[in-house]
């Protein structure tokens, strides 16, 4: 019982009671009202007519769901390994800051959705055009989130490096990134929530797999249950892709936390 | 006959010559130095006391080579220095030690930067951790640690850079009086064992004089050296002269000097 682990386990799921207890409510009200049969069942299912519906359709959705997953994983994957090099050269070449910086703030303003259906005809029906949905949606946040990171570094610190006769490289693998990981963490997190619903963006313009897929064909033959399913398939990965980033971040930065929370100071009761 | 890069002997290890600096602050240009001249020798303890924005940083700035002068000459053991970054040791006002840094990764930070092995910068800085009261805490990160054990940690760091001159920026200046009093008299300890040449900043007149072998006072901006004062306290430094009649009279000079009213009057 006194497992800090245990204590730790228990704390956040306290931490967590009021939103779960929120969404029960939502949950109850809604199949309450669904029982009253006010608006017809294909119209609007119930949330355990849409829980029938997808233990039914598990079989058929899960190949669509690892369709998504992989286009999401290598989207983000991709968009990891781009917002990093671009946040890392804005930081290290001033020229590079002022002309992408701005461009990249603008780009932002383009709609995904009017882009896909280019995507299609620029890269076809195959994997390529989704994961390039991924990652347009991945790539902002985590650029913009690090490399303010790294410009946020405390210019005092890096004078004492200076002090000590650091390098310009040494300043930045040993305090500018270092400094800069909770910032990525943070747009990592943004991407993480987004890029599952970039991929299936991606999959309702033209694909032959996929959970995007599954939804129009199931809206398509007014299987409105299913497509309920769908959708909560699609946040559950979201969650849990977040809930894993969120996991790393707590094993990459550990002092992130002590600092910002003091939760290692074990109170003696 | 010696050559021109060996140290000349007797020579002071810091030497300032009529340094002057002005900054420019949104259009209005502020002189922060005007025409300071210090030197610090070798193995010596010097204070400077001065009310605040005065330039005492600023000085500390160019000295360690972070700033360069509008105007005068730095000279390293006698010899003229114009890249100084790197060949002298600077505690900031600040303990800046890094956040994501345990305590033992903080205060071998100079070691690692100049390519010393990680077992032997540990090796050494282990050997240190009992007399700067953080044995025990190697591997804590400075989030857990109290303030005074954040000074001593960033000054482990300045000692482990193994520099002759030491430039300390108020590094008792945030801390409870009763912690100030103890590692006033921890860092004299650290000072007399490891010899190095201090160059001391503090806002305290009481600290200056227990610490120092002489005490610079400077006037409001622009800062100038507006006093010189060698204290003649014997050492080892005990707490108790601090009372005596030769030391009162030290302190109440010097602030006199800093424009104070005589605080005994
Ligand atoms: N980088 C800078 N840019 C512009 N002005 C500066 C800069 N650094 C210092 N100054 C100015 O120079 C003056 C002296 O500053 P400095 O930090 O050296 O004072 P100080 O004596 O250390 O003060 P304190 O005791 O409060 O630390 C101040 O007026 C300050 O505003
Ligand atoms: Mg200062």
């Amino acid at each position: 019982m006194n497992d800090p682990r245990w204590r730790q386990g228990a704390q956040a799921l306290r931490g967590r009671l009021p939103a779960l207890a929120l969404l029960a409510a939502l949950l109850a009200l809604w199949e309450l009202y669904a029982l009253t049969g006010l608006t017809p069942r294909w119209v609007l299912p119930s949330p355990s007519d849409v829980w029938r519906a997808g233990v039914e359709a598990a079989g058929l959705m899960a190949p669509h769901a690892a369709q998504t997953m992989l286009e999401t994983v290598v989207g983000l994957a991709l968009a990891i390994v781009g917002g990093l090099a671009l946040a890392v050269g804005i930081d290290l070449y001033d020229l590079l800051r002022r002309a992408m910086y701005p461009l990249l703030v603008a780009s932002q303003t383009i709609p995904i959705m009017a882009l896909a259906p280019l995507l299609i005809i620029w890269f076809g029906y195959g994997l390529l055009p989704k994961v390039v949905v991924v990652w347009l949606v991945c790539f902002f946040p985590i650029a913009i989130n690090t490399a303010d990171g790294l410009n946020g570094a405390d210019p005092d610190a890096t004078a004492l490096l200076r002090s000590m006769g650091a390098t310009r490289w040494q300043i930045f693998r040993k305090q500018r990134l270092p400094g800069a990981l909770p910032a990525f963490f943070t747009g990592l997190k943004i991407a993480v929530t987004y890029s599952v619903v970039g991929a299936i963006i991606g999959e309702w313009v033209g694909a032959s797999q996929g959970l995007g897929v599954f939804m129009l064909r199931a809206s398509n033959a007014f299987l409105t249950a299913r497509v309920f399913a769908a959708i909560a398939v699609t946040s559950l990965l979201s969650v849990a892709l977040f809930l894993l980033v969120a996991a790393l971040e707590r094993l990459a930065i550990p002092w992130y936390f002590a600092a910002a929370k003091r939760e290692q100071w074990e109170e003696i009761k | 006959m010696s050559r021109a890069t060996e140290p000349e002997s007797g020579a002071p290890k810091l030497e300032l010559r009529h340094i002057s600096k002005r900054f420019r602050v949104g259009g209005r240009v502020v002189a922060a130095l005007e025409d300071v001249s210090l030197a610090l020798g070798a193995g010596e303890f010097v204070t400077i006391v001065g009310p605040s924005g005065c330039g005492k940083s600023t000085l500390l700035n160019i000295a360690c080579g972070l700033l360069q002068p509008d105007a005068g000459e730095i000279r390293l053991d006698g010899q003229p220095a114009g890249e100084r970054l790197g060949k002298v040791a600077y505690m900031p006002q600040r303990d800046l030690l890094l956040p994501w840094r345990s305590v033992l990764d903080n205060v071998t930070l100079g070691p690692e930067l100049a390519g010393v092995s990680r077992e032997e910068a540990r090796r050494e800085a282990l050997a240190d951790l009992p007399l700067f009261g953080l044995e025990g805490f190697e591997h804590a990160l400075p989030a857990q640690l109290s303030g005074g054990m954040k000074q001593r940690a960033a000054l482990l760091r300045t000692l482990l850079l193994h520099r002759e001159v030491m430039l300390l920026d108020e590094p008792f200046g945030a801390l409870d009086a009763l912690t100030r009093l103890q590692l006033q008299e921890w860092l004299l300890g650290v000072w007399a064992r490891f010899r190095t040449s201090i160059l001391f900043i503090t806002h305290d007149v009481e600290e200056a004089v227990f610490l120092s072998d002489r005490v610079l006072v400077m006037s409001p901006r622009p800062g100038r050296i507006a006093l010189e004062l060698a204290v003649p306290l014997p050492r080892p430094r005990a707490r108790h002269m601090c009372d005596e009649p030769e030391c009162i009279g030290l302190r109440e000079k010097l602030l006199e000097a800093l424009g104070l009213d005589n605080p005994s009057g």
